[in-house]
């Protein structure tokens, strides 16, 4: 544990955890309390914004990012974000976004600079890489796009896996290649997406991983939706559950 | 620019690709390889990061002062002996090159690849003359010999198998029926050899222009960009503006990353460095040469958000690494210049109205901006050509409404409650029949439930647990 590891913490849970996977979330907060983080939810976060401004709606995007930005600064303790994608938007696309606007664009710059994916808050902020956890599967690690790519966090979430007692960690064919997701792209290029999606299922399927774990409950989704109409049993988990495994 | 099918949609065009099983099979054998290969060669390299970050400066730094670099080139060309034109737009370059060729009573022309040459549809105009164009590459003549264009700029007949190839050289020049690979080069060789010796006028292409002597430099592995710039009388290279490096040194640092982001190789088998004319004691070469600039919407963009794409050396790299093109190949597109570079140059050059499809056809993985090796930003500016198609109106009218409706309720957190309490009875009763996962969603979120299930949403949302889950602990606490 890091000497001057902060005591507080506040969560952006993202809005597909909220509705669609609590658990990862919950997950989140306890293994934060563990490590003597003080997690506050700031009540008012909704969405940060993401699905406009990848569309091009960015009058939209700047609505939710400002709505976001206001309701973030209220605190001035570390933003922890359990999302590749979300976390992304936050510290590179917040920025572009609000570049030359007086108010927003000084503040974009001040909360990014705060702002932290999960498994890189663990590892380089707090200095942590064992959680004793404990988790007896065969696990395939899927490094989602905007997590490895776009905020360069590759490591955090292997080394995290790797100090998980009885966790046999696959390596998937093709793993760092894009899940097909993509955002609204998975609709609008439905097709291009489902190809994709089928060559990741193959690759899991291949690699007889019980579950996959990744970051990114958005290309979880995307991938556990198919393994499901696939008719397998193959689970999808959230870094953060796994970890959420105690053995002591 | 013109659409390369124009009377088929993306999306008609992508399912074609997506059913064309020899297509996605070739596609996935040379992307593979390619991405191999690249990583190989350029680890080879000594400080691989750092090469490609003088590669970007060098390609910043001119187009930051192109007008100056295109003058000091031009005077350089002129000095050694050549002729330089610039063209406004594909039709000025297209009448030049007719102009030359008449100007030289040339009725056969060979051709070196050129992508410049497509994006004008320059053979078109050259036959409409009555002048004989001959493709030299191999892969560009087995498309001119399929009647198609290219998918991928630098292994334009990516597409094809080798049984294909052998299937049409047996066809149209006579080739033994084979799919060796050496028996239909050498056949093809065989053919062109007699071309190169027979034509009055070459035409290629330029990867770099180098401003300081004039020098163009032209890659190649087969020794037909030799044989086009050499063997007939006149030579015609073409290229777009902002093709220059301002030094030989300069050219040197490209060509460390060229073949290698190319193909994985070192150096290609060629390099080819043409100074002006034939020269009064030399006995090779042609006796003109004539450079043509192709401007076609380049200068506009200069100084915009989009400029970065000019950087583009026309590795491919991007093409090899983007798991969109790896499904769908080079014609789905519809433009010369597919993949990643293609998506953001051709709407960049032929504005966002006629091609709004192509920025979309991306999960903004950024595998390509990870292999670019002048590190372009594609994701970016594929991000800023959506925001100009939003702003032309392409959005569609639901998505548009649906993503203001959707931004209108999460900005007031009492409606987003609601809107949330919505969603979770509306999906818990739609996955009720299958365990809470949903078989189909309605139109237009059915795309999503045509490969995949959809979860019903949590049955308490995580702010709810976690005020329990906070409640619960205070009152452990007392």
């Amino acid at each position: 544990m890091n000497a001057n590891a902060p005591r507080k913490a506040q969560l952006f849970v993202t809005c597909l955890i909220e509705t669609l996977r609590p658990e990862a979330g919950m997950s989140v907060v306890r293994v934060l309390e563990r490590l003597g983080v003080q997690v506050e939810f700031p009540n008012a976060q909704t969405c940060c914004g993401q699905p406009a401004f990848n569309g091009g709606a960015w009058d939209d995007a700047r609505a939710m990012g400002r709505y976001t930005l206001d309701v973030l600064s209220q605190s001035d303790a570390p933003i922890v974000v359990p999302s590749g994608s979300c976390g992304d938007m936050l510290v590179h696309h917040y920025p572009e976004l609000f570049a030359g606007d007086p108010k927003y664009g000084p503040l974009a710059e001040q909360i990014a600079a705060r702002t932290y994916e999960f498994s890189q808050f663990l590892v380089e902020v707090l200095g942590v890489t064992d959680l004793h956890a404990r988790f007896a599967e065969r696990v395939a690690y899927h490094p989602s796009c905007h997590l490895s790519r776009g905020l360069g966090i590759t490591q955090p979430p292997r080394a995290l896996l790797q100090n998980v007692q009885d966790a046999q960690v696959v390596e998937l064919h093709g793993a760092t290649e894009c899940c097909g997701f993509g955002g609204l792209f998975a609709i609008k290029m439905g097709d291009i997406s489902s190809a994709m999606l089928e060559r990741k299922l193959d690759a899991i399927q291949a690699a007889q991983a019980q579950t996959v774990v990744g970051c990114d409950v958005s290309c979880l989704l995307h991938l556990g939706g198919g393994l499901h109409r696939r008719g397998t049993n193959v689970a999808t988990k959230h870094l953060a559950e796994v970890l959420d495994t105690q053995t002591d | 620019m013109s659409t390369v099918l124009p009377n088929v949609t993306f999306h008609e065009r992508v399912d074609d690709a997506l059913r064309n099983e020899i297509l996605r099979t070739a596609l996935d054998r040379a992307t593979g390889r390619f991405q191999n290969l690249r990583r190989t060669a350029l680890a080879s390299l000594p400080d691989e990061g750092a090469v490609r970050d003088r590669a970007r400066l060098i390609r910043a730094h001119t187009l930051s002062r192109l007008d100056a670099y295109l003058e000091q080139f031009a005077a350089s060309v002129e000095r050694a002996g050549g002729h330089v034109h610039f063209a406004a737009d594909a039709a000025a370059l297209n009448r030049m090159v007719v102009e030359i060729a008449q100007q030289h009573k040339v009725t056969s022309v060979v051709k070196g690849k050129s992508m410049i040459s497509e994006e004008t549809e320059l053979n078109h105009a050259l036959e409409a003359e009555g002048i004989r164009v001959v493709e030299t590459d191999l892969g560009e003549y087995i498309i001119q010999l399929a009647g198609e264009h290219p998918s991928h700029i630098i292994v334009p007949a990516v597409h094809k198998t080798k049984e294909q190839i052998g299937k049409l050289l047996h066809e149209k020049i006579g080739a033994p029926l084979t799919d060796d690979p050496a028996q239909m080069a050498a056949a093809a060789r065989a053919k062109l050899r007699g071309e190169f010796l027979n034509a009055d006028m070459g035409i290629s292409g330029v990867n770099f222009g180098v401003a300081e002597t004039g020098t163009l430099c032209l890659v190649e592995n087969e020794g037909n960009g030799r044989l086009t710039t050499t063997a007939p009388r006149v030579h015609v290279a073409v290229m777009g503006i902002e093709r220059l490096v301002p030094t030989l040194d300069d050219l040197s640092v490209m060509l460390q990353v060229l073949a290698r982001s190319a193909t994985g190789q070192n150096l290609s088998v060629y390099t080819n460095l043409i100074t002006g004319p034939r020269k009064a004691d030399e006995d090779d070469g042609p006796d003109e040469l004539h450079v043509i600039l192709l401007d076609n919407g380049r200068s506009r963009i200069l100084g915009t958000e989009v400029a970065e794409i000019l950087y583009c050396i026309r590795c491919g790299a991007c093409l090899n690494a983007c798991p969109v093109y790896r499904e769908i190949g080079g014609h789905a597109y519809g433009s010369v210049y597919p993949g990643p570079v293609g998506a953001v140059l051709t709407p960049a050059l032929g504005g966002i109205a006629p091609w709004s499809d192509l920025p979309q056809a991306s999960s903004l993985c950024g595998a390509c901006r990870e292999v670019c090796p002048v590190r372009i930003d594609i994701p970016r500016m594929l991000l800023v050509e959506r925001d100009q198609a939003v702003r032309a109106g392409k959005m569609p009218w639901w998505l548009r409404f649906g993503l203001h409706v959707y931004t209108f309720t999460v900005t007031k957190p009492a409606l987003f409650g609601i809107a949330t309490w919505g969603a979770r009875w509306g999906t818990r009763i739609l996955g009720a029949p299958n365990k809470g996962w949903i078989k189909t969603l309605p139109p237009p979120l059915n795309a999503w439930t045509q490969s995949r299930d959809f979860p019903a949403f949590a049955a308490k949302s995580f702010r709810a647990q976690f005020q329990e889950y906070s409640a619960q602990k205070k009152a452990a606490q007392k």
